[in-house]
């Protein structure tokens, strides 16, 4: 690393570690539960499950977003942080307001609102944590020498991404408009703004990893997010088909929401072309397989299996089912948990000056975990096919149809063991490294 | 060959014309369309505490509703229809968990009016034009029945 201040990402790569298996325990307990096994059920009823598990993915992906940035920023505008103490205090206070949300889910305080289930007055604490989060990143960025492509873009899409959690905080009494703006908030910030910020982060990593022209990674970046918007603003028509909305959206969300793989396609091309051009072999090429892997699967996941169902006439029988699971896991892992864990294989070296890019237990922690969610993803979709059929075009009661999807709930646990093994490699492995020293400071 | 000045006019022009668009259908759909498809005209007081009381409990947290939610419990749209007042008020009033067949829901033990209001609630949900969901089964017909 060039910049000191760089290593307060590491706070924040530490937390997301440590949030992501919290996550995956949550995700157990619903499995088991779903089986039959809810021997937790009075001090974690399945809706508190649920609430921590989603709630901490969003915290996960967003402190590993916050990392990245407080990285790639100093490096990329050739200035320190403009405060690492504010850093630190933006940190701790988002730790804080994620362990007060988690604890405050068991104890009934919550809004039923699927991703948004923090309550109002946390919300606000939010907020303020992420105006403190952008006030040191854009002063950063302005005292800065150099403004790049990839760290504005990066830049635009932490602050829109601020700017979208905005409508969810609004009160409706109609549970349509409540709806209505709820999506505002989820889809256009995960097929929206968070490609902004992914494309950006990518565009960074392929730049140091393959050693390609900035010129020609940043050109095709604005073509990228550019797809991405016009396909994905839209796109938000796919969540309007059944919600109490007008017809007109059953067209318009069918035909850009059939446009969004193409984002992502060109992520995943954009990503191997580079790869292939570049003719420098960066050492880390653990970093190199999370950075590729992130390209496809996002396609493969958020792109292939999103587009599976949201043709009107298939989401009318899939709409609120185990098939929404199925897209949900793979995309989010493609898209952007294997992100936020490329930016951690990259920096880690660089921030303790451990260069142990091949750590035993690297490769492993990336196959387990990437086989082990494809497995999860294939028990989702059987889980879900069997729903669509039984419960929706043959009419059989909930709870029978239930108990025929079972036994792929047990394919789910097996191969979510396999994912879990390859993520408690990780973590442990990243914390290995030890913390981030002066001695790793690149002499300037 | 396309210029990085091109591509971001690409990327910036994009963004700006499909967002207005996007504003703009917005306004209409909320403004002219869903107070006529969800009857915004029966949406009394004793629904906005039904949803208050659905919100505060995270019932989406297991249930769907217009298909949105967990899937942990049954899909809540048509519930008014399908169960009638009299079932899904002793499910909500209870002071066990109510669990057919083992898979269990928070005793909420509500209080009549608290239930009533979630009733309201459900009842004005399952009065929304929805497109046509939930759909009918439509394979149903065709599943053969066996020979007593």
């Amino acid at each position: 690393m060039k910049y000191k201040s760089q290593q307060v990402a590491w706070w924040f790569f530490a937390l997301s570690g440590v949030l992501l298996l919290l996550q995956i325990t949550y995700g157990f307990i619903m499995a088991f539960a779903h089986l039959g096994y809810d021997g937790l059920h009075e001090i974690i009823p399945f809706n508190a499950a649920t609430a921590t598990h989603k709630n901490l993915l969003v915290v996960w992906i967003l402190s590993g977003f916050m990392g990245a940035a407080y990285f790639i920023i100093p490096d990329e505008a050739e200035h320190e942080l403009i405060s690492v103490p504010l850093a630190k205090l933006q940190f701790w206070s988002l730790a804080i307001v994620g362990v007060v949300a988690v604890i405050g889910f068991h104890l009934n305080w919550w809004e039923g609102r699927k991703f948004l289930e923090i309550p109002r007055p946390l919300d606000y604490l939010v907020v303020a944590n992420v105006l403190l989060f952008l006030y040191i990143i854009i002063m950063t960025l302005w005292k800065g020498k150099k403004r790049t492509t990839t760290s504005l873009v990066l830049t635009m899409g932490l602050l829109f991404a601020a700017l979208l959690y905005l409508p969810g905080m609004i009160w409706f009494d109609n549970q349509t408009m409540d709806s209505f703006f709820r999506w505002w908030v989820v889809h256009l910030w995960v097929e929206g703004v968070w490609e902004l910020i992914m494309g950006g982060i990518l565009a960074y990593l392929l730049i140091k990893l393959t050693g390609v022209d900035r010129e020609v990674i940043e050109k095709w970046l604005y073509v990228i997010v550019g797809l991405t918007f016009i396909s994905g603003v839209l796109g938000t028509g796919h969540h309007y088909y059944y919600i109490g909305t007008p017809k007109y959206w059953l067209l318009i969300g069918g035909i850009f929401s059939a446009m969004e793989p193409l984002a992502f396609l060109g992520m995943a091309l954009f990503a191997v072309a580079m790869y292939r051009k570049g003719e420098k072999r960066h050492p880390n090429t653990m970093a190199l397989n999370w950075t590729l892997g992130t390209a496809i699967l996002s396609f493969v996941g958020a792109g292939l299996l999103g587009v599976a169902h949201t043709l009107p006439a298939v989401n009318l029988y899939t709409h609120g089912t185990f098939v929404t699971a199925m897209h949900g896991h793979l995309a989010f892992w493609g898209a952007y948990g294997m992100l936020v864990l490329g930016m951690i294989t990259y920096a880690a070296p660089l921030l303790t000056g451990r260069k142990l890019y091949n750590a035993p237990g690297a490769s492993y922690a990336f196959w387990l975990s990437n086989i082990g969610m494809i497995g999860m993803t294939t028990a989702f979709a059987a889980a879900g096919v069997t729903q669509v059929y039984l419960e929706r075009k043959v009419g059989m009661d909930f709870i029978d149809t239930q108990q025929a999807m079972q036994v792929h709930f047990l394919v789910l646990i097996g191969a979510a063991t396999l994912f879990t093994t390859g993520i408690v490699m990780f973590v442990v492995n990243f914390f290995k490294y030890g913390r981030p020293t002066d001695e790793a400071l690149e002499p300037a | 060959m396309l210029s990085k000045n091109q591509a971001r006019a690409f990327f910036l022009g994009g963004t700006v014309v499909f967002f207005l668009i996007f504003l703009g259908l917005s306004w209409h759909t909320l403004a002219r369309e869903v107070p006529k498809q969800t009857h915004e005209e029966n949406l009394t007081e004793a629904v906005v505490r039904g949803k208050q009381i659905f919100d505060k409990n995270n019932c989406m947290g297991c249930h769907t509703i217009l298909g949105e939610g967990a899937y942990y419990a049954p899909e809540l749209t048509k519930a008014y229809e399908r169960k009638g007042e009299a079932y899904i008020k002793t499910v909500l009033t209870v002071k066990e968990p109510w669990q057919p067949r083992g898979r269990k829901m928070v005793a909420y033990a509500m209080s009549d009016q608290d239930a009533s209001d979630v009733i309201a609630f459900l009842k004005w949900i399952g009065e929304m034009d929805l497109n046509g969901f939930p759909p009918k089964p439509d394979l149903q017909s065709k599943v053969p029945v066996p020979a007593k």
